[in-house]
């Protein structure tokens, strides 16, 4: 579904990302690991369009993003690190002007402001102005910005982050349940979240990957954190 | 098909945005109270004119004064200069508030291209400009109900055309300088000072020799208002308009795509 290709990112002499390559087959979540700086959120943006790359390709379900942006991002859905918020409108005319320019048409708008609005828990806040609502529930307003197209691509940057515990394991349940339907592409650096949504695990380290495999074989020798701690803190001075 | 639909999204979107904040009333609020008071003084002095004539006896020479030459020709010169003060404070967030709330990451992450979110806006901004403009009709329509004898109305129309003209080229050069920041203060001191700029770069125009003169000139963007003012409408200075406007938004495409590049 989406496969990376020689990736690399260089902002000025600072590389951000050297040589990445992997592929997120159909369905998959994958979760994407490394300490902050690593180049998770570069990563996430060029996959999503936002930034070019220096070098590689990306390409989501054979579309390449150079060539046919508008193709791959109808597919994607993207959360990024700070939910993109208009703080003065309504969450439901917030999520209209999201479905209006993600292409959905006029007559399914608001059969897919409903299904994310009860998908994300978001039913009393409908009505609410964003710029008054807790960071909780503008973070679900974010996901369901995301999700609103019902793309093929989910990729979220740590959607957890900031949250209380409550809000964090909503947040997970929601993830886990759209397992299947989307694939998604998920960075933290909360590692128990990673064992509890993602079956596979990708580990990245000043602009490397260090790991990519599932879950199982990466905590065959022991937990996450003693594979993630042994993988990213070698180079770290 | 889409990339219309698209541009009218995000003006909608922009549009509300500017009429659920309070910058919008107190723009125009602004722009009503000024360009009221340079009415007023304009008619008072025309009238103070007419009775001193007429003390003079001198009623053939009062005759010939006119409202469209004393009062409407400098009362749109009076609209360009606060034009000029207001519309930095309308264009300053179109652009750079986007990149402040990082929201500008939703919309180049959504399958609409950078023309449709610049033209958008720049639509939102040109509707503004209409609502403006339109407001300050009250002033020609006040001195078609009691002026004896009342105004020319070509020459208020085409002035009326040449004030939106030259209002969209300062709109364009607003939204340009947004693009080029996320401080929305930067954007609007950019703004005023490009504005301003152009507004007296054809100053030189006599004493820099004859071609730079000329070329100066050519630049000055007051300098093709004055024939619409005058009731002249000239397609060359409506090329000129266009070229303008067209080029500033380039320029703000170019911007927009630099930034990611970067």
């Amino acid at each position: 579904m989406i496969k990376v290709e020689g990736l690399t990112k260089r902002y000025g002499d600072v590389t951000a990302i050297e040589d990445l390559s992997f592929q997120v087959e159909k369905g998959e979540i994958v979760g994407f690991l490394g300490p902050n700086g690593a180049g998770k959120t570069t990563t996430m943006r060029i996959i999503t369009g936002f930034l070019p790359s220096t070098d590689g390709t990306v390409s989501v379900d054979g579309n390449d993003i150079f060539q046919k942006p508008m193709e791959v991002k109808k597919k994607i859905g993207y959360l990024p690190e700070h939910p993109p918020l208009y703080a003065d409108m309504t969450v439901a005319g917030y999520l209209k002007f999201v479905s209006k320019i993600k292409g959905v048409a006029r007559p399914a708008r608001g059969e897919a402001i409903d299904r994310v609005v009860e998908r994300c828990g978001l039913k009393e806040a409908r009505k609410k102005i964003i710029g008054k609502l807790s960071k909780g529930y503008r973070q679900r307003v974010g996901l369901a910005q995301a999700m609103i197209h019902e793309p093929e691509v989910l990729i979220l940057d740590e959607p957890t982050i900031g949250l209380d515990p409550k809000q964090i394991i909503e947040i997970r349940e929601l993830v886990k349940s759209l397992a299947g339907d989307q694939t998604i592409i998920l960075s933290t650096h909360i590692l128990p979240e990673v064992t509890m949504i993602c079956q596979r695990c990708l580990i990245i380290d000043q602009g490397r990957i260090v790991a990519d495999d599932s879950l199982e074989a990466l905590t065959a020798q022991g937990s996450l954190e003693s594979v993630f701690l042994k993988l990213t803190t070698e180079d770290v001075q | 098909m889409k990339a219309v639909t698209d541009i009218f999204h995000v003006a909608g979107k922009d549009l509300r945005a500017l009429f659920v904040s309070p910058v919008a009333y107190v723009v125009l609020t602004g722009y009503v109270v000024l360009t009221g008071w340079f009415f007023f003084n304009l008619l008072m002095q025309f009238n103070r004119m007419i009775s001193m004539y007429e003390m003079m006896r001198r009623p053939e020479v009062a005759s010939m004064l006119n409202l469209n030459e004393l009062v409407m020709i400098p009362l749109m010169y009076n609209m360009t200069i606060v034009l000029l003060l207001m519309v930095p404070l309308i264009t300053m967030r179109l652009l750079a508030e986007e990149k402040k709330l990082k929201t500008d990451e939703l919309l180049l992450t959504s399958p609409i291209s950078v023309n449709s979110i610049v033209l958008g806006k720049y639509l939102a901004a040109l509707v503004f400009l209409d609502v403006m403009l339109t407001l300050t009709l009250v002033y020609p329509a006040i001195l078609f109900y009691y002026g004896q004898p009342a105004p020319e109305l070509g020459p208020i129309v085409a002035g009326y055309i040449g004030l939106f003209l030259l209002g969209s080229a300062f709109m364009a050069v607003g939204i340009f300088a947004s693009s080029l920041t996320e401080n929305q203060i930067v954007a609007a001191v950019i703004t005023f000072v490009t504005l301003l700029l152009f507004f007296v770069i054809g100053w030189p125009g006599e004493t820099a020799g004859p071609t730079l003169g000329k070329v100066l000139q050519y630049l000055s963007l007051i300098d093709h208002f004055t024939d619409f003012s005058k009731g002249l409408l000239d397609g060359q200075h409506v090329v000129y308009f266009v070229t303008f406007i067209l080029f500033a938004l380039f320029l703000t495409k170019r911007s927009i795509e630099s930034t990611r590049w970067r």
